[in-house]
């Protein structure tokens, strides 16, 4: 009998423990969710008038009352995820402040990527043909070799430097 | 009379504008200097022409004529003067008023230059610059005029420029004043800066459209607009600088910018014309990227327009979008051509602008700047695409969507953290060759002396590694710009004998371009030294306090004092909260968060209180309040270290470019000292 106590007494505290582990149930029932914990979940949503202002900043009414209900849903005990899924099934996506990675969507963050990754990929294709272009200049010494021939004597440079010699010491 | 003077000058100007286009089309075609002189004295009567009209609408302003439409619109009995006159660009027609004289102030001063030299470029930038300028004023004239009035007609209230059949002029006592979010000091210069960086892009485009008709394939069109260049760039910089001061100082969520459709929109131009003064200066100094400069001229002036298009088309909503309006597709149709033609033209003279150097390392200075145009660009594609992908979202799915903040700083941050690495590696790579084993040799010393960077944060109790990592790029940063700096005087002091503030003189002067060019990257840093701040290290927190309780963030407490709500006579209930600011037990600061309520246009204002130091801000916000309840008020306050950074950056930044800019004193050669 002990025994069985005594095992009812361990579950209850481990279940307990996990309880209080998982996310969300953090804030038991009953406890009033401060105005930090609401505007932790605000920041993360939009309403669909005020296009562009983060929920937690806008000063209407209407997002007044939005924080209002996530101040309700945070203290019966509902996890962040869970309220941002509420709004989005009553609003739709927009209210999320980015569109949430699934279809169509999926374009907005696969662009960028693709840009990226297809410019890189040219930018080093370009370097490598310019490199082919002038193979002579691959090792220092032919480099060297390379501008000292570019500075070729070229009459009218070399008389314009004299010119401006002249000048300087003039 | 006011009205018809300035409708008179705008629709003059518009005809002048045409008829310059055409005189200069005709003289170039058929040779006849008479008729590009004759264009050229039209562009130069522009801008006082638009004087006349800006003056008129002013005047109308000044002196409340609410029968005109949009004085009644965007002004009010109770604002002060200098609101009256921000109020020309407080709604669509004045603004695009206004901004058709800052165009034609630009255009009009191009004609100054005494076009002694490269008269074949001067038709062609009359065309460019008087067909843009022709655009505005028609949609000025023909679509968003400032100057219609009020009248009443048997049908109804209308609005019309001249008296309708049976109309009599209604003349309202009051208007409705400006939006109260533009009613701050900020909000006075940072359109005008805006403007003027958007405007003066006309100009080298105009010099590089023009290069393109005439076959060069020189570098002329870019050493005549040079300066022009860096003005626009300039101004377009405190543009964005000011905004984001103004949303810091009024919009009241603690931060400065939000990735609003509308900061974009100013951002890309911004973004393509950096692009655009980098390859310009491979393009002068190795000849090469001559096509890629082309393109990015032609991308920073469509996208000036695009933003225009943008604020104007109604489009978006955002805090800076006017209202819905009809010009939207005569916009797009303006873009569409301008970007035809100039694509086309460039596509003919691909060849021509061909380079025959070729990058010879990845180490030098053009592969590296090239580098730094694509991260640039990254950022540009992924802005443009993240402002679009909600209406193309809309037409695919039918769904609205938010693209956010999130979305850009997972880019922009990288890439910010690549360019300062650039930035870094910059000024020791030399051009056209430098091995990985020379960068090596100049760079280990000031590598060593960047890891104060890193140990000083970490010492700070600092650990989350992409702030380590910026901190550290930061510090990276400086320290090669100084002993870069150092080394060129020791170099001079070697071989000249001179005294060190001698050779640090010389050294300036005679470098001024790369050392002005070093002053601006400094600040960029020390903004980026602000960007971390604020983005990595803000917190925030809100409470309900009654008088006389406290609020605590960090190492600070606010003790709320006290709360008045009174009446201005500008027309405002103010209610003022007195805070005071308590840091280690000792008052250090009293700050004064309000809320204004704007009577005339029925829209509150949130003025936050900031204590700010070189450290951080201090930034506290009155978010509601009860007025007979032992509740108190709602504060919201945030902690934003180092985001003065920010602010003095931006003034460094002015001070690298106007030295960048100064007229250089060539006709005296340089005292030749005798051994």
């Amino acid at each position: 009998m002990i025994n069985h106590t005594k095992r009812f007494l361990w579950l209850l505290t481990s279940v307990l423990i996990l309880a209080a582990l998982i996310p969300g149930s953090t804030l038991a029932q009953g406890s009033y969710p401060t105005d930090d914990d609401v505007n932790a979940v605000a920041k993360q949503l939009y309403c669909p008038v005020c296009e562009n202002i983060p929920l937690d900043a806008c000063g209407t009414t209407a997002c007044e009352q939005w924080r209002g209900i996530i101040r309700d849903k945070l203290s019966e005990g509902w996890t962040e995820d869970q309220i941002k899924d509420y709004f989005v099934d009553q609003y739709g996506d927009r209210v999320l402040a980015e569109p949430p990675k699934r279809g169509f969507n999926l374009v907005v963050y696969l662009v960028p990527l693709l840009v990226f990754v297809g410019g890189f990929i040219l930018l080093i294709l370009a370097f490598q043909r310019w490199r082919t272009a002038e193979p002579e200049v691959r090792s220092r010494k032919n480099a060297k070799r390379a501008a000292e021939s570019r500075k070729a004597p070229d009459e009218y440079i070399s008389r314009v430097e004299e010119e401006l010699n002249k000048r300087s010491k003039g | 009379m006011a009205p018809d003077i300035g409708f008179g000058s705008l629709l003059i100007t518009l005809i002048v504008s045409i008829y310059g286009v055409g005189a200069a089309f005709y003289g170039e075609q058929k040779k006849k200097k008479v008729w590009i002189l004759s264009a050229k004295r039209a562009m130069s009567l522009v801008f006082p022409l638009l004087t006349i009209s800006v003056g008129s609408l002013a005047y109308l302003l000044l002196t409340n004529h609410f029968e005109i439409v949009y004085v009644s619109q965007v002004s009010s009995l109770s604002m002060p003067d200098y609101l009256k006159i921000t109020a020309l660009w407080g709604g669509q027609a004045g603004s695009l008023l206004f901004w058709s004289w800052l165009l034609a102030g630009f255009v009009s001063a191009v004609t100054l230059r005494k076009w002694n030299r490269d008269q074949d470029l001067l038709p062609w930038v009359i065309v460019v610059c008087l067909a843009t300028l022709a655009f505005f004023v028609l949609l000025n004239t023909f679509f968003e005029n400032p100057f219609i009035s009020y009248w009443q007609t048997p049908e109804g209230i209308t609005t019309a420029f001249s008296q309708p059949p049976g109309g009599i002029q209604l003349f309202p006592r009051d208007g409705g004043g400006l939006n109260p979010l533009l009613r701050h000091p900020g909000m006075i210069i940072h359109p005008p800066m805006q403007y003027l960086g958007f405007v003066a892009f006309i100009i080298p485009f105009a010099y590089a459209m023009a290069s393109l008709i005439t076959r060069r394939a020189d570098d002329r069109w870019i050493q005549l607009s040079r300066r022009w260049t860096l003005w626009a760039w300039l101004f377009l910089s405190l543009g964005l600088v000011l905004g984001a001061r103004w949303a810091y100082d009024v919009l009241g969520w603690g931060g400065y910018w939000g990735w609003d459709p509308v900061e974009i929109s100013a951002l890309m131009p911004w973004l393509s014309g950096t692009a655009f003064l980098h390859t310009v200066l491979i393009q002068e100094k190795r000849g090469m990227f001559k096509q890629l400069t082309m393109v990015l001229i032609i991308l920073t002036y469509n996208l000036v327009i695009f933003g225009t298009f943008l604020t104007r088309s109604g489009l978006l909503s955002s805090v800076h979008a006017f209202s819905k309006s009809a010009i939207g597709p005569i916009f797009l149709g303006f873009i569409a051509l301008n970007l035809i033609i100039s694509l086309w033209l460039l596509n003919k003279r691909w060849i021509t602008l061909k380079s025959r150097q070729v990058l010879t390392s990845f180490f030098s200075k053009e592969a590296l700047i090239i580098l730094s145009v694509v991260l640039l660009l990254g950022i540009l594609v992924t802005s443009f695409w993240g402002v679009m992908f909600p209406k193309i979202s809309e037409l695919v799915t039918g769904q609205k969507v938010t693209v956010g903040p999130p979305f850009y700083e997972r880019v922009a941050a990288p890439i910010l953290g690549g360019m300062l690495l650039i930035m870094v590696i910059c000024p020791l790579a030399v051009w056209s060759y430098a091995s990985f084993k020379h960068l090596g040799r100049l760079l280990w010393k000031p590598f060593i002396v960047s890891l104060i960077g890193i140990a000083l944060p970490l010492y700070g109790g600092l650990t989350r590694w992409p702030a380590v990592v910026a901190f550290w790029l930061v510090a990276f940063v400086l320290a090669v710009n100084a002993f870069e700096f150092i080394r060129r005087t020791r170099v001079r002091r070697k071989n000249k004998q001179d005294s060190l503030w001698d050779s640090i003189v010389h050294v300036l002067k005679r470098n001024r371009r790369a050392f002005s060019a070093m002053i601006v990257h400094i600040a960029v840093v020390m903004m980026a030294i602000g960007i971390i701040g604020i983005e990595f290290f803000q917190t925030e927190t809100q409470g309900t306090i009654p008088v006389g309780g406290e609020l605590s963030l960090g190492s600070y407490t606010m003790v709320y004092e006290k709360l008045d709500i009174f009446d201005t006579n500008d027309g405002r209930n103010v209610a003022r909260a007195i805070v005071s600011v308590n840091k280690d037990g000792q008052i250090i600061d009293t700050l004064y968060p309000r809320r204004d309520f704007y009577y005339d246009s029925n829209q509150p204002v949130t003025i936050p209180g900031v204590r700010s130091t070189l450290v951080d801000d201090f930034y506290v916000i009155l978010v509601d309040w009860k007025v007979v309840s032992s509740e108190g008020a709602t504060f919201k306050v945030y902690h934003n270290p180092l985001v003065k950074w920010l602010w003095i950056g931006a003034w460094v930044f002015i001070v690298g470019v106007v030295a960048a800019t100064w007229p250089d004193k060539k006709s005296k050669p340089l005292p030749v000292r005798s051994q």
